[in-house]
């Protein structure tokens, strides 16, 4: 896990990131609810003292729940599909966009 | 239009045979429910709002483990997609649940405002704007439907139960639809491969495919490495033993560095292409990250490609050279 500082106009905050996926989490922002406890599917976020603690970063599949339930914005991944054939199929097309069981036979039923 | 449709806890014979079909690939996107509000047992004012997609799995798999439970099920239309793969899209998703309350006149039948989602659906409910817009409060349930009869006992989901798992049988029910997906033009490349006297190649293609689309799901988390495509190449390493067994035998009385090479040729044709298969296995996962998986495509489909023209560059070379009696 590394720890990068991102410059902000009134104060300086650290913000918590990983070379492994695209999950950062700002635990300056973070209000303490508990929405990401309870959507995440990999137990990557736990309780902390006042306010949330990541606990496996590298466990994170990028499924974009924390972000979206997150009332505070203090959580920001580049959500997406994490699956070879759907990114390969995407690539020989020529398309940007990856996502399952559209037009074409995929595994997603 | 606020028709309440009725559905029971019981599933039939016929729809036991459904997930069986599914399973199969058969029929797979004919699996609907007709999206809409639900009553199930004797509901009353204030009895508890289930949310599901409107795949016939997903329905079945809630309702059957409500047993006594009297409950509204409220389906939303995901075009027959389950709750997790619907809400990646969006369908299962804010704006197809926000309809659909206001559709189903859903504040005039129930008197609480509060609606239980499978966990899974987060990825594309934003409970929050489901609430601001609708009055409605988002409980997320479990994440298994079986959890169920425990999450309305305690009101509570155990750390346990908001972890998403791939044992043994999760792995192994999409076997059959990968092997139904291929079958057609794997039978028609064996027998012509027969016909044309090439048992060998037949053989290989078949070895490749029982190791990367039936081994490699259930040995998935005993192979060593951390990564798909690696795993892959190792397995196919393994399972290309017999053929490297059977090269070596053919080429001991060759000079030895004929004879390594030889029989390393089978596993240079083979591994790559069972990498290639566990790697496309990514998607019928539950944890693998779309950056991870990135990664591994940049990292190891070029070293896919270079391994298998290596391996019948080699084959060829031999051939040849055994053609014109050079070896």
């Amino acid at each position: 896990m590394m720890v990068s500082q991102a410059s902000c106009q009134c104060q300086a905050y650290e913000a918590v990131e990983s070379p492994v996926n695209t999950l950062r989490f700002s635990p300056s922002l973070c209000i303490n609810c508990g929405a990401c406890l309870d959507v995440c599917p990999h137990g990557v976020f736990a309780a902390g003292n006042g306010r949330v603690q990541i606990v496996r970063h590298e466990a994170c599949m990028e499924c974009g729940a924390c972000q979206l339930n997150c009332p505070a914005g203090a959580i920001t991944v580049d959500s997406g599909v994490g699956c070879a054939s759907a990114m390969i199929y995407a690539a020989l097309r020529g398309k940007k966009e990856v996502s399952c069981g559209g037009d074409e036979p995929t595994c997603c039923e | 239009m606020s028709l309440i449709m009725q559905t029971t806890s019981k599933l039939t014979g016929e729809e036991r045979r459904v997930w069986l079909k599914a399973r199969l690939g058969i029929d797979r996107m004919g699996h609907r429910v007709e999206p809409g509000l639900y009553s199930l047992g004797k509901p009353e004012r204030d009895s508890p709002v289930f949310v599901t997609a409107n795949y016939k799995l997903s329905f079945d798999a809630l309702r059957s483990q409500l047993g006594d439970t009297s409950c509204y099920i409220l389906v939303l239309n995901t075009e027959g997609i389950n709750v997790w793969c619907a809400a990646g899209k969006g369908t299962f998703g804010t704006e197809e649940l926000i309809r659909r309350i206001e559709s189903t006149n859903l504040k005039d039948t129930v008197n609480h405002r509060t609606l239980t989602l499978p966990q899974l659906g987060a990825s594309g409910v934003a409970a929050l704007e489901v609430r601001k817009r609708t009055g409605f409060k988002v409980e997320w349930g479990p994440i298994r439907a079986s959890d169920i009869p425990e999450y309305m006992r305690t009101r509570k989901a155990s750390e346990e139960m908001r972890r998403v798992r791939f044992d043994l049988r999760d792995r192994m029910e999409v076997i059959p639809v990968e092997i139904k997906n291929i079958f057609v033009p794997l039978a028609v490349a064996l027998v012509v491969l027969f016909l044309l006297g090439m048992q060998g190649t037949a053989f290989m293609i078949l070895t490749i495919v029982m190791a990367g689309i039936v081994l490699f799901p259930i040995l998935l988390p005993f192979l060593p490495t951390h990564e798909f495509a690696s795993k892959g190449f190792i397995l196919g390493v393994v399972a290309s033993i017999p053929f490297m067994g059977r090269a070596y035998l053919a080429s001991m009385n060759e000079a030895p560095w004929i004879a390594l090479v030889f029989t390393l040729v089978p596993a240079l044709m083979i591994s790559p292409w069972v990498a290639f298969l566990a790697l496309n296995f990514t998607g019928s996962t539950t944890f693998t990250s779309r950056t991870g998986v990135r990664r591994e495509i940049f990292r190891y489909i070029p070293m896919m490609a270079a391994t298998f023209i290596l391996g019948i560059g080699l084959e060829v070379g031999f051939a040849v050279a055994k053609w014109y009696g050079v070896i």
